[in-house]
């Protein structure tokens, strides 16, 4: 498809990291440095893995790249916006509105049903609950096969069922970038492939960049791209 | 969800929190229930107990009575520099009557704290029949106005309470003392030597032994007779709307009048300490009551806090913001306080009802009506949610200052 290829590739970027430095402070005067100058940029429709041995940084540069964490120096740009000089609060609306997250250990509410999972993102942007978000959520649902659990307990469903409610959660106020944090690291083969395959075809139906994070090198080989992080920098 | 469509996010979250940890939330209920069960039985039982004592004080007695001021004993001939006796004697009161007490009791009516104005002649007396005699007060009045101050038709267990103009009343001990039946006459003798015979018409119970063996009920003009105060009052008996502002009212008539005003409240000084002193208490136990319940509700919601930990930190990774988490844990402190009271104020009540049906006196009459006042239990149910959302403070703000990335990880 190289007419897509050329669009894609003329579109704006999702995500730019720009010498991104994280820091942290342990005890009084002394400073660990975790993620050492970090440059990449996603653009719609990427799907990207990222790839390193257990503390090297993956999960420091999600949450980084999420909004759940300030860098110490260095820019973040998603959707064009400058992040770093963000307050709270307005990170916080843009990561609810443009960033989809996907756990390990899918992370669903257990006091609420697979529907209610999947409306929560759009029922805590507006405050109060209205036909279309019911409508919107159900169809999500049906898109990851999950259309006989709509009213299911999420604490009642399967590994591979829950995060298939957390994929469709993450899409629910159609994030420009959805961050999976080891999606499949839970899960027995079978479902890792069909977490993963549906993913991938959120990522292309919806022109959504997705950063994977993962330790399996096969479901690493299929992205579209492959970053690796060695002790804080892409190796 | 379609049911609870309408529900805002922090409420609804708030409410399906709660009811996923039911057993948590099933005692922490419990407990403030029977904290504000305790709260309203305690409040009806002391509000009842003080109603009961009033209106025992009350039967037999005026809220304020009016009458001259006490005879002064004063230096005559002391000019400027000349010195006053150290000692003087103070006279003897006597049977005094109200200058123009006509129009003071039309200027009392007048007052709107005041209902009704009755006056009377007070005197004391020798009653005697055969050998018997004994000393008595007596009251001179105007029925129509006295019995509606003390109400002695009710309190009658003889006779009738008809008063002529030569007839009395008096109390049972007295009657017992004399060994008199209504009919019987009964000759009363002043210090001032004036005798009347008169025709024991009924007899009164007042509940009080003193007044039962002390006070005689006669007709005004027969006691004026009888003390030579043709025409005159010695003193006026007020109710008022509001017993409890009596004091005030009777301070009010006094720096008007000049007159002396004794309130029913200062003429029982000892039983108003005592209300005083269970109100107190009462206020204690409540407030005690009330801080243990709210450590209750911020020790479990703290717990939730940490068990939600995770739950709060996806929230927030989903753009819930720190105010809605903070609501979140408010709001459940508040639910939690207002169902317990609410169950609490069921259980106050049945207290009550059981109080009220068992607790008997010997002759089966109730020992005193309790006081089912609804502002008390609008008072419990705010006092508890408030108490709830208060105590949720700490908690909440805890949960809404948790760093998503350490609480996702938790």
């Amino acid at each position: 498809m190289p007419e897509l290829s050329i669009a894609l590739a003329k579109a704006a970027p999702v995500l730019e990291l720009a010498g991104i430095r994280k820091s942290f402070n342990v005890g009084a005067d002394n400073e660990i440095e975790v993620l050492y100058g970090i440059d990449f940029c996603l653009y719609p429709g990427d799907f990207c893995a990222v790839v390193g041995p257990s503390g090297s940084g993956k999960s420091t540069l999600l949450n980084t790249v999420g909004l759940l964490d300030r860098p110490s120096s260095g820019s973040l740009r998603i959707t064009g916006l400058e992040t770093t000089q963000l307050s709270d609060a307005q990170r916080t609306h843009l990561r609810g509105h443009s960033i989809g997250f996907v756990f390990q250990y899918h992370h669903l509410l257990s006091a609420f049903s697979a529907l209610e999972n999947v409306m929560m993102p759009m029922y805590a942007a507006q405050g109060l609950m209205d036909a279309s978000m019911r409508a919107r959520a159900a169809q999500l649902l049906d898109s990851v096969g999950m259309r006989p659990w709509l009213d299911a307990p999420a604490n009642r469903l399967s590994g591979g069922q829950q995060q298939r409610v957390a994929v469709a959660r993450a899409l629910a106020m159609q994030p420009a970038l959805i961050l999976a944090d080891e999606p499949t690291g839970n899960l027995d083969s079978k479902s890792a492939d069909g977490v993963f395959a549906l993913l991938r075809s959120v990522c292309k139906e919806h022109a959504t960049a997705v950063l994977f994070v993962t330790h399996n090198p096969q479901l690493s080989a299929r992205c579209d791209r492959t970053i690796e992080v060695i002790d804080g920098r892409l190796g | 969800m379609k049911q609870s469509a309408w529900l805002p996010f922090e409420v609804l979250v708030a409410w399906r929190f709660l009811r996923e940890g039911r057993i948590q939330t099933l005692f922490i209920v419990v407990g403030i229930a029977i904290g504000v069960a305790v709260i309203i039985f305690m409040s009806a039982l002391l509000n009842g107990l003080q109603a009961n004592f009033v209106n025992r004080v009350l039967t037999g007695q005026a809220h304020i009575q009016v009458l001259e001021s006490k005879e002064r004993a004063r230096a005559q001939g002391v000019g400027p520099g000349a010195l006053e006796m150290a000692n003087m004697q103070i006279p003897l009161q006597r049977v005094k009557g109200i200058d123009q007490w006509q129009s003071l009791v039309l200027q009392l009516q007048a007052m709107p704290e005041v209902k009704v104005v009755s006056p009377a002649v007070l005197g004391a007396a020798l009653v005697t029949r055969s050998e018997a005699s004994r000393s008595v007060s007596v009251v001179g009045m105007l029925p129509d106005l006295y019995y509606r101050i003390i109400a002695v038709p009710d309190k009658r267990v003889q006779g009738t309470s008809y008063i002529g103009s030569d007839s009395l009343l008096i109390g049972t001990e007295l009657a017992a003392d004399l060994g008199v039946v209504p009919g019987d006459p009964l000759r009363i003798a002043t210090v001032g030597g004036t005798v009347l015979t008169l025709k024991l018409a009924g007899i009164f119970d007042l509940g009080n032994k003193g007044t039962n063996s002390r006070n005689v009920l006669m007709a005004m003009r027969t006691a004026q007779s009888l003390f030579g105060l043709a025409g005159g009052a010695s003193i006026l008996d007020l109710t008022l709307h509001d017993i409890y502002a009596a004091e005030s009212v009777a301070q009010q008539i006094q720096s008007h009048t000049g007159l002396q005003a004794d309130s029913w409240i200062k003429t029982n000084e000892q039983f108003f300490t005592a209300v005083r002193a269970q109100t107190t208490a009462n206020t204690a136990i409540r407030f005690f009551v009330a801080l243990s319940v709210g450590f209750g509700i911020a020790s479990v919601l703290v717990v939730s806090v940490v068990q939600r930990s995770r739950e709060i930190g996806i929230l927030r990774a989903m753009g819930v913001r720190r105010a809605q988490v903070m609501r979140v844990f408010l709001l459940q402190g508040g639910l939690l306080g207002l169902a317990g009271a609410l169950v609490g104020a069921l259980i106050g009540a049945l207290a009550m009802v059981l109080w009220q049906r068992f607790m008997r006196n010997a002759d089966g009459s109730i020992m005193f009506a309790m006081v089912m006042d609804s502002a008390l239990f609008v008072q419990a149910l705010a006092l508890a949610s408030l108490t709830g959302l208060l105590s949720a403070l700490a908690p909440a703000l805890r949960a809404a200052r948790l760093d998503p990335v350490v609480a996702i990880r938790a």
